[in-house]
Formats: structure tokens, C-alpha cells, sequence
């Protein structure tokens, strides 16, 4: 097998050729970072979203996580913010959940960071509360290009809209499917 | 490819199609096509074949009932979506992981990286007409996924990385048979490289074919390999370091071309870098306990927890809320799969239909999983 190995490389370079560049990441040769329960970085964060935005209320600060909630109108204001100011330009997953008791959806963004160096562990959770009978909130699809799945997926199981999107249709669920929406609490799967 | 006609009423010369859901060259998974000619001028993916409603039925079991189900979504890469949860749920309960069980899971989290990338190379091969490929991905795949059963137990539904730590330990002189595995799997590499990678006809079929740049791959939200081979080293072994991955040296393998051959190759030199990392931990495995005992329902303190991994397919993530009783209130499954699904639609727009197969199977998709 290595003999022919040997014979090869005239035809074929092992090596990688000129054309493919292999770009190098930021901690790449050397073992990686410590793992620091710091939280200065995501409490510079937190302060600059609050003092831009009064209306922004910080739930919980983490060594890599931020969690703040806005009214639904402010939402686009401080979704464009965080991406082109604080250069948070990667979203990862769109959820919601279902506070019954509290007669209240909760949509929540996740959103990480790649083209900003040093900050590429720390995900901003951008939540905003509706009231359960009127679920109405705005789309992200321009903030972000990735939220348009996601934003069908959460419509579709939670039966929250998003206005402004640009193609809002079910996704995941069977063309027939006739009831509540499937992750609202008040929905039973069969036999349970 | 299985064919639905279905007329448009647009114009004459558009014509929509059906790509699956039926034929395993779309895989539990259908893309209504709108055709002009021989080329793509929309696509519009449906996925939710096989939705299994795997977020209700978390809702439905305490966290460590939920732990073979959530496996199911991506069986060739199982230890990569329970990898995430654990991490979601030790983080809830503050566990503190024994470090042979962080190594363990290590260990099994990279095999399956190696199962799950042959699969991946092997159906790309497939479907390009390259037999050889899927041929040689089967048979080398196997004895990765002996050496997870020697550990596990089971063959390929592992369920070995639990909350608190792993299911078992490793049989002892497993490192042995491990080590022949890699000798032999390295040397293999180079001949995918030779007999695939350097294939004219498959460099001819790939290379400046579905480009995605990096702009539109940060944008439309594209991970793993996709993401990797578009010109951005963002892994998150790397980003958000979990686990002991600080511990190891490896690099992470990034392209700038972005097209499908791109896509390939990086998971090719992925799997180099498993290899070197399950050699290192073979090597520096310490003694000690392998679980923590938490009991057949651990008391899991009210909360919310956002926790993600670097799987095979790209990156993991897990949104817990607790209430504080045995059973999770809200559990959202982020997967990769669906995640790069949104990647499908911007790059099937103006290829070539041939050119289908490389494009959506380079996206090293799997529907069952984005379908969750």
C-alpha cells in the first residue's frame, strides 16, 4: 500500500494545491482557551443594550449568555443593533414557549457571533413576550436571512405570527393537520 | 429521481416537479422543483415526512427517559445530539462531570463524527455515480462502529452519553484495537483522497458548482461543514469550548471556495483531525468514576439553559426550560440539518438539474434529523 503511495504523488500531490486555500482560524494550532467563568464581557454587553435601550429588560447575565426581553414593537430596533453595532450576525435557532398561566407566548432569538473576534462563544437571547390570545409579533427575516424557517417552524407549533414575513406557511406539520397548535400547553398528544 | 407532474399555471415553459419524497435519492425529504428547461429556477423544500414531534414528547418524560428518543432524529451521528443535551442538563444541575467520563464522551462524540462523515461521503459518492465510494464508506464505517459498541454496547443507537456522565466505562485494552483502526484508517484517507478527491470526473462534477460565499453562508445561517468549507473556521469545539476539547490539539479545516468539492474535502480532513484527537485521548484517559448517581429521576432545580455542541452535521444546540418538576417544561431542539435546510433553496436557484445530487447531498443533510 505505501509503496504505491510512493509512486503516486507524480499524478496526484498529496499536498494540498495552491488553488485551496486553508484559511487558519483564530486558536487553531495551539490548544484552545481555558475554560474562565468570566463575566465582565457579557456584562459590557448587557449595560450597552440597556443604556441604548431603556425599554429592554435584562434577564439574566452568564458568562457566555445574555438573555434580555423587549416589547414586541421595539424588537426590529434592537435586533438591527445587535447585529450591525454589536456584530452579532449568526442566528442559531428561533424558539418559543407556551407560559399558560401567564396567558403569554415567549419568542426568544438566539444569536451567536462569527465575524467579530473574541466574542464568538457569547449568544445574546433576544425574547419578546405576547399575549396568548393575540399572538402577534414582527418578523426577523430581514435581520436575519436564517430566522425564515424558524419562524414558520415556531408559527406553525405554537400558532404565533409573524408579521411581515415573507412567506409564512406550515412546515413541518401534515397538510391536514386540524387542531391547536401542536407545543401550546392545552394541546394532549393522543393517549396521554 | 421519483417524478410528480403537476401543471403550472404560471407559464407554459415552467414546469413543476416533485423531487421525492418516495426515491432514497431525496431521502424521506421532497423539493418541489419549478423547471425551465433543464435548469432550477426555484425550489421550495418540504420537509416533515418523518416529524416526529420529538420536542412534545420530551415534554411527556423525566430528562432521563428522554434520552434514547432523542437520539432517534440522527442515529448515524447519535452521540452528537446527546453530547448537547448532557452538556443542557448537567448545566441545569451543576453537575460535575468525573474527567473520564468528559474524556469518554470525548472519545465516543469523535467516532461517531468519523460514522457519521463516511455516511455523508459515501451517499455524496453514490449519487454522482461514484459506487466505489459508498462501497468502501460502508465497510470502513464498521469498524468505527465496533469500536462504539466494544464501549457501548449497542451498534449504532448508542445512548451512551447521558446526564451526569456516560453509561459505562471502556472495556479495558481497548486502545489496542482502537490504535490498529486508526494506523490502517489513516493510510486509508489518502486513497478517498486519490480515488475521490482527485477524481477528474468528480473534481469536474463539484468544483465551482453550488457556491455559496461567505456573506451569504453567515447570513443564511449555515453550519458545520457548509459553514466551514465557505471560508469561516467557526467551529464550536473551538468558539465555545465544552467539555475537555481545551485539552486537545487539533485543527479546525476551512475553504475558501465554498462549492460542493469544498464541502467534501472538509469533512475528509475532519475526520484527519478526529483521528488525532481520539488518539490523544486514548492516550491521556485518566482513572476514576464514569458517572455521577443521579437516580432514575434526577431533581433538576427550575431554570433555563442554552447549551451547544459541534456535531458531525454541524452545530447542536439545546434550549431547556425547567420548572423545577421531573419533567422538562419546554425542551427546543436546535438542529444543524435544519438549519442549512434554509441553504437548499438559495443554491438549487439556476443549476443545472444533473447538478441536484452534488448540491443537496454536499449540504451533508440528513432529513430525518432536520425534521426532528
Amino acid at each position: 500500500m505505501s509503496a504505491e503511495q510512493k509512486g503516486a504523488p507524480a499524478k496526484t500531490p498529496a499536498v494540498t494545491p495552491a488553488s485551496t486555500v486553508v484559511e487558519v482560524g483564530p486558536s487553531v494550532s495551539t490548544k484552545g482557551p481555558a475554560l474562565a467563568p468570566d463575566t465582565s464581557r457579557t456584562l459590557n454587553l448587557a449595560d450597552e443594550i440597556a443604556g441604548r435601550f431603556p425599554s429592554a429588560k435584562i434577564d439574566y447575565v452568564r458568562p457566555r449568555r445574555v438573555k434580555l426581553t423587549v416589547p414586541p414593537d421595539k424588537i426590529k430596533v434592537v435586533a438591527l443593533y445587535i447585529r450591525d453595532i454589536l456584530g452579532f450576525d449568526h442566528l442559531n435557532v428561533v424558539g418559543g414557549t407556551d407560559y399558560i398561566q401567564l396567558k403569554e407566548f415567549e419568542v426568544i432569538y438566539f444569536v451567536g457571533s462569527i465575524s467579530t473576534p473574541g466574542q464568538q462563544d457569547i449568544v445574546i437571547q433576544l425574547a419578546e413576550r405576547v399575549d396568548r390570545d393575540s399572538p402577534q409579533v414582527p418578523s426577523l427575516t430581514e435581520v436575519w436571512g436564517a430566522a425564515e424557517y424558524h419562524e414558520r417552524e415556531t408559527f406553525e407549533m405554537l400558532g404565533i405570527v409573524f408579521e411581515g414575513h415573507p412567506d409564512l406557511r406550515r412546515l413541518l406539520l401534515p397538510e391536514d393537520w386540524n387542531d391547536i397548535p401542536p407545543l401550546r400547553k392545552d394541546y394532549v398528544s393522543p393517549g396521554r | 429521481m421519483s417524478t410528480a407532474f403537476e401543471y403550472s399555471p404560471d407559464a407554459d415553459r415552467i414546469m413543476s416537479v416533485s423531487l421525492g419524497p418516495q426515491h432514497p435519492g431525496a431521502g424521506h425529504f421532497r423539493i418541489r422543483l419549478w423547471l425551465d428547461g433543464d435548469y432550477v429556477v426555484r425550489a421550495d423544500p418540504d420537509p416533515g415526512y418523518v416529524h416526529r414531534g420529538e420536542e412534545k414528547m420530551s415534554e411527556y418524560r423525566n430528562y432521563i427517559q428522554n434520552v434514547p428518543h432523542l437520539e432517534r432524529p440522527v442515529i448515524l451521528d447519535s452521540s452528537g445530539i446527546l453530547f448537547a443535551y448532557s452538556l443542557a442538563v448537567d448545566q441545569l444541575m451543576s453537575n460535575n462531570i468525573p474527567p473520564r467520563a468528559e474524556y469518554l464522551r470525548v472519545i465516543m462524540a469523535e467516532l461517531n463524527r468519523i460514522i457519521s462523515h463516511e455516511y455523508y461521503l459515501g451517499i455524496l459518492g453514490l449519487f454522482v455515480g461514484q459506487t466505489t465510494m459508498i462501497t468502501w464508506m460502508m465497510g470502513d464505517r464498521d469498524l468505527f462502529i465496533d469500536l462504539g459498541a466494544r464501549i457501548a454496547g449497542a451498534r449504532v443507537t448508542f445512548a451512551y452519553i447521558i446526564p451526569g456522565g456516560v453509561r459505562n466505562d471502556m472495556p479495558e485494552g481497548l486502545h489496542v484495537q482502537a490504535f490498529e483502526t486508526f494506523d490502517w484508517f489513516e493510510k486509508r484517507m489518502d486513497e478517498y483522497e486519490k480515488m475521490f478527491f482527485r477524481n477528474p470526473l468528480w473534481e469536474e462534477r463539484s468544483k465551482g458548482v453550488g457556491v455559496l460565499s461567505r456573506e451569504d453562508a453567515i447570513r443564511l445561517g449555515a453550519t458545520g461543514t457548509v459553514l466551514r468549507a465557505s471560508g469561516v473556521a467557526h467551529d464550536i469545539r473551538r468558539a465555545e469550548p465544552y467539555s475537555v476539547y481545551p485539552d486537545f490539539d487539533f485543527s479546525i479545516p476551512s475553504y475558501k471556495e465554498g462549492d460542493c468539492w469544498a464541502r467534501g474535502y472538509v469533512a475528509l480532513q475532519e475526520m484527519r483531525e478526529s483521528v488525532k484527537i481520539l488518539r490523544q485521548a486514548f492516550k491521556n484517559i485518566p482513572p476514576g468514576p464514569v458517572r455521577l448517581k443521579l437516580g432514575p429521576q434526577p431533581r433538576v432545580p427550575a431554570g433555563e439553559v442554552y447549551a451547544r455542541t459541534e456535531a458531525a452535521h454541524g452545530e447542536m444546540s439545546y434550549f431547556i426550560v425547567s420548572d423545577g418538576s421531573p419533567k422538562p417544561y419546554r425542551l427546543k431542539l436546535g438542529v444543524p440539518s435544519f438549519k442549512n435546510m434554509r441553504i437548499i433553496p438559495h443554491l438549487l436557484k439556476g443549476v443545472h438539474i444533473a447538478d441536484i445530487p452534488p448540491v443537496y447531498w454536499g449540504l451533508n443533510y440528513w432529513p430525518v434529523e432536520a425534521d426532528h
